[in-house]
């Protein structure tokens, strides 16, 4: 039973709604009249204009795409150019069934199968892309050919497009990048940006290196050409054009000799090398192995190519330069002694006797060399490398003096280098620890932790570049300036350049008295160390440190024997060198991974380069330069 | 021959259960419209029809279904689709796709799904069953309730970032909230507080967002960025004239001057094919749908009935009007789809749900009536 209040309550209730509903009812006729008022007002009020703009839009606005800037190394050597080809390029809404219209292409035109799989992978890509090449770098006589049939094609066209190229191939391939295809996610960035209209007619931008960085520079300003096309949506002819700008010219600090150098010392062999200029953070050579071919990606990577590439497992694409991370090994000595000298936990003139091993809580360290170094004092710590020398200073200075000082020198730190997907690498620390681990146990920092710190092993973990930089600031006195790419940018056209200042990026806190010294145990490991075999005759004086980093932990006792350890399981060969001495003009490291002892592979190949770059020793088997043609480059600044 | 006849006979009956044929009537010509249009945007090409043509058919199946269930079911629904909508949008927020730039999109396995989608029919859905089960003892801080529990979905989706489905279920939720019976002034006040915050939100609008609404003040400024799509649609309309250029003849559409010319400018293509009287006709049919809608909102039986029916029913004009009102240049580009005319299967699923809600509660307005 529904008390009678209750029932009027409920009557009213509904009366309101019904009130309310009508309210919504007027709002929307009124809304709809609004909305036919505007379509009267377009189509009877204006429909003479707009019918005549319409007519006016058989006047298309075509972009044109601009020449992309050239990429130069520091002696002005072309290592990325231009060159104009045809591609044959369809419209896939325009045609009923792709399948049909590739198969009759084929009759006219060679398309091999894996032409067929690039354009099936850009379309599943592109969904919204008007048109999508099916061939690339049409021969002359192919475009002729196709020229004179286009009338049974609809949905077909030849287009005239510029294409990068590379003369030096593979070389330097992770510092030049690659080019790709626009994508959807790439167009939303650009129209966050608001520089989608610059990339209309734009189909392939930097996905990596220089290329990806300097985008914005190699790029250009868009130009415009009002095009009278028919019904059909052909062109008939040009009525105007605003010229596309090209885009700058990039000169790299890199000298692409000195990486040809470098990458012909490697060989085969995986790895990393890292050369800076110390007084400016200018980059020399950057190598990371293996590496690939960018020209195979420029109109569209061959998906095979592709596959490849990404599931080999050396991971070709990955820039190790920048990106991987490697323990120092010996390499962090010098380091770990100018933190001993400033912080004053050693003098030069202290020694310690070098058993052989070193016993902290129970637990043997031992040294690399069975039976120990004997009396070592700070100079022959370097030159030799003792391993017991290095684990008592770790003890003695603690884990937070060694982060707390090693971080001025850039130790897990993005450097800051002008190339995408830097690593931060890691400097271990008692805070560290307590972040990257989730368990409590797994928190708390053991002090027996410290002591393979000392000789670059443990939680290090540390990019070439980083310890490139470490090495050119230690060489550079304590001054670090962020490591760069480019030297200058050109608009060529215009006459005007602009320079990358050296920028100032830390200055390390350590007495010079104290830098001299280590710089000093350096040369002595080139002239009677461990890198003294690899340096014998050289004509130069210079620094430098060998390294091993263990990439598998070994038991107490037992002995690393390299025959018998799987080649992915061996060493990695470490060295970092700065020469001359007096007045360091290059500073490098090299990685050699499961390279074994740094003496042996990582020393000859800084050996190479620091010849070349002092003395332009050019080693036997180095390619000469490509031919310098001229790329074809439209006149359309 | 008599005994084949008759299963066919029942089978019909039984199809036929349920389905309000006024609104059957409406939506099916709205979708025929939609067909045609489609085949001229897609230049003649029958694989966009064939496949708008399946999407139809699991719309279709869909609404039938939801008509047959009872509005007493559906109330069952309303809060476990509403928390399971929030909890995707959560998840979108935490770990979706990115595509174009928006955190919209989540991969289920089989394939990606917009949970924004599914708050549109969710939200209006849930604040009815809580305004239903309130009925008796409604205060002004069940409104306020109501609007958290709008508020917290339209501001994740705000956050993707996705202005124009934000608006569409931020929209659905207000008018359950305006018929449960909002006091007047407070909408007065709600208003007048909304207008006076605009000046204060813009500068929280993404640049490209700003970018769009400055567009619709001048298209000339940008004519080869965002004014393109208003210009050329505009021209599009404009061109179109009183009777149109006639079916297939379109040449803005065909020479490439619309850009998403089969999905949110579809209706540029229609107006410039069918002109004046094509716009009026479409016009007609939307306003015999909506207020179809409203009648049955009217004679429903229960609150919860009432509110959901009037919300619905609403939504088509949002979707309707703010299309229209951004292909004609008089809103600013939202990506928003022209009710049962663009290409789309979730868009349409959604629709035609909703209209699967409408018939069922249309067919129940009598047997529950207390």
């Amino acid at each position: 039973m529904m008390g009678s209040a209750e029932l009027r309550n409920h009557e009213r209730e509904v009366a309101q709604f019904q009130l309310r509903i009508a309210v919504a009812a007027f709002a929307v006729l009124a809304a709809f009249l609004l909305l036919a008022g505007r379509f009267v007002f377009l189509q009877v009020v204006q429909h003479d204009i707009y019918r005549a703009k319409a007519e006016e839009n058989r006047i298309a606005i075509v972009p044109v795409a601009p020449n992309r800037g050239l990429i130069v190394d520091r002696n002005g050597a072309v290592i990325a150019r231009n060159y104009s080809g045809y591609t044959l390029e369809i419209y896939p809404r325009r045609v009923e069934s792709l399948e049909r219209t590739i198969d009759e292409l084929a009759q006219l035109i060679e398309i091999q199968p894996r032409d067929r799989a690039r354009f099936n992978k850009m379309l599943q890509e592109a969904r919204n892309a008007e048109s999508l090449p099916i061939r690339t770098r049409l021969s002359d006589e192919e475009a002729a050919k196709f020229a004179a049939n286009r009338f049974r094609y609809d949905g077909v066209e030849i287009k005239a497009r510029l294409f990068r190229q590379y003369p030096y191939g593979d070389v330097a391939a992770h510092v030049i990048g690659y080019m790709g295809r626009v994508t959807q996610d790439d167009q939303a960035r650009f129209e966050q940006e608001g520089s989608s209209p610059n990339y209309r007619g734009t189909d392939y931008i930097g996905k990596a290196g220089v290329e990806a960085s300097y985008e914005h520079e190699l790029h250009g300003t868009t130009g415009f050409e009002q095009v009278e096309i028919d019904a059909a949506g052909r062109r008939i002819r040009t009525l105007s054009r605003t010229a596309a700008i090209s885009g700058n010219d990039v000169t790299l600090t890199l000298d692409i000799r000195l990486q040809q150098v470098a990458e012909l010392a490697f060989g085969e062999r995986r790895g990393a090398l890292v050369a800076i200029e110390p007084s400016t953070g200018g980059v020399l050579a950057l190598v990371s192995k293996p590496g690939f071919d960018p020209n195979q990606f420029v109109d569209g990577i061959d998906p095979q190519y592709w596959g490849e590439l990404n599931k080999s497992p050396d991971k070709p694409l990955n820039n190790r330069a920048i990106s991987g991370v490697y323990p120092p090994g010996s390499t962090f000595k010098p380091f770990m002694a100018l933190a001993a000298l400033q912080l004053g936990k050693r003098t030069a003139r202290s020694t310690i006797v070098d058993p052989g091993y070193f016993i902290f809580g129970g637990r043997r360290f031992r040294d690399s060399k069975p039976g120990g170094h004997g009396i070592v004092d700070l100079h022959k710590s370097i030159v030799v490398s003792s391993d017991v020398y290095y684990y008592q200073l770790a003890n003695d200075m603690g884990i937070d003096a060694i982060a707390g000082f090693m971080k001025h020198f850039g130790f897990g730190s993005r450097t800051g280098i002008d190339l995408q997907s830097e690593a931060a690498g890691v400097l271990p620390s008692p805070e560290w620890k307590t972040k990257r681990f989730r368990r409590l146990a797994d928190q708390k920092w053991y002090p027996g932790e410290t002591i393979s710190i000392g000789i670059g092993q443990g939680y290090n973990a540390y990019t070439p570049i980083q310890l490139a930089l470490a090495t050119a600031t230690l060489a550079n006195g304590g001054t670090m300036y962020r490591p760069r790419l480019v030297e200058h940018v050109d608009r060529p056209r215009r006459g005007e350049r602009r320079y990358v200042e050296p920028e100032l990026a830390h200055r390390a806190p350590v007495r010079a008295e104290h830098v001299e010294f280590v710089k000093r145990a350096m040369a002595g490991v080139n002239k009677e160390g461990t890198g003294a075999r690899a340096f014998a005759g050289a004509q130069y004086t210079s620094g430098g440190k060998t390294g091993t980093a263990q990439v598998i932990a070994m038991k107490q006792n037992e002995k690393y024997e390299e025959s018998k350890v799987a080649e992915r399981f061996r060493d990695h060969s470490l060295f970092i060198a700065f020469a001359p001495v007096e007045s360091p003009r290059i500073a490098l490291a090299v990685v050699v991974e499961n390279g074994g002892f740094g003496a042996r592979a990582a020393a000859p190949i800084a050996r190479a380069v620091l010849d070349y770059f002092l003395l332009g020793k050019t080693p036997a088997g180095m390619d000469p330069a490509p031919e310098d043609e001229d790329a074809e480059q439209e006149g359309n600044d | 021959m008599e005994l084949a006849r008759l299963p066919v006979r029942r089978i019909g009956q039984r199809l036929a259960e349920g389905i309000d044929p006024t609104l059957l009537v409406l939506i099916v010509s709205l979708s025929m419209l939609g067909l045609a249009t489609l085949f001229s945007a897609a230049y003649q090409n029958p694989a966009r029809l064939v496949g708008q043509l399946a999407n139809l058919g699991v719309a279709v199946a869909a609404m039938w279904c939801v008509a047959q269930v009872a509005p007493q079911t559906l109330l069952r629904f309303a809060l476990p689709a509403y928390a399971i909508g929030l909890a995707l949008l959560v998840a979108v927020a935490l770990f979706g796709d990115v595509v174009n730039g928006a955190r919209r999109w989540l991969n289920i396995g089989i394939g990606r799904f917009q949970p924004s989608e599914m708050m549109k029919l969710a939200l209006p859905l849930m604040l009815a069953w809580y305004f239903h089960k309130n009925e008796s003892t409604l205060r002004l801080r069940h409104f306020a309730l109501a609007a958290l529990l709008l508020a917290v979905p339209v501001g994740l989706i705000l956050r993707q970032p996705d202005l124009g489905t934000a608006a569409l279920v931020g929209a659905a939720g207000f008018y359950v909230i305006f018929f449960a019976g909002l006091n007047w002034k407070v909408l007065g006040g709600l208003g007048a507080l909304g207008a006076a915050a605009v000046p204060l939100l813009w500068p929280f609008l993404h640049a490209y967002q700003q970018r769009r609404v400055l567009t619709l003040l001048d298209p000339s400024t940008d004519p080869l960025g965002a004014g393109y799509h208003i210009i050329q649609s505009t021209i599009a309309v404009g061109s179109g004239g009183l009777s149109g250029k006639g079916w297939l003849n379109g040449t803005q559409a065909h020479l490439e001057f619309i850009p998403e010319r089969d999905t949110d400018f579809i209706f540029a293509v229609y107006s410039e094919e069918f002109g004046l009287i094509g716009n009026v006709v479409l016009l007609i049919l939307y306003a015999l749908l909506i207020g179809r809608g409203l009648v049955i909102a009217a004679n429903a039986a229960t609150v919860f009935t009432r509110l959901l029916a009037g919300a619905i029913s609403l939504m088509y004009f949002t979707y309707a009007f703010v299309n229209m009102g951004m292909v004609s240049g008089i809103l600013p580009v939202v990506g928003v789809p022209l009710p049962f005319l663009s290409y789309g299967g979730t868009a349409l699923l959604t629709l035609f749900i909703g209209t699967g809600i409408l018939m069922s509660v249309n067919r129940h307005r009598k047997l529950v009536q207390s």
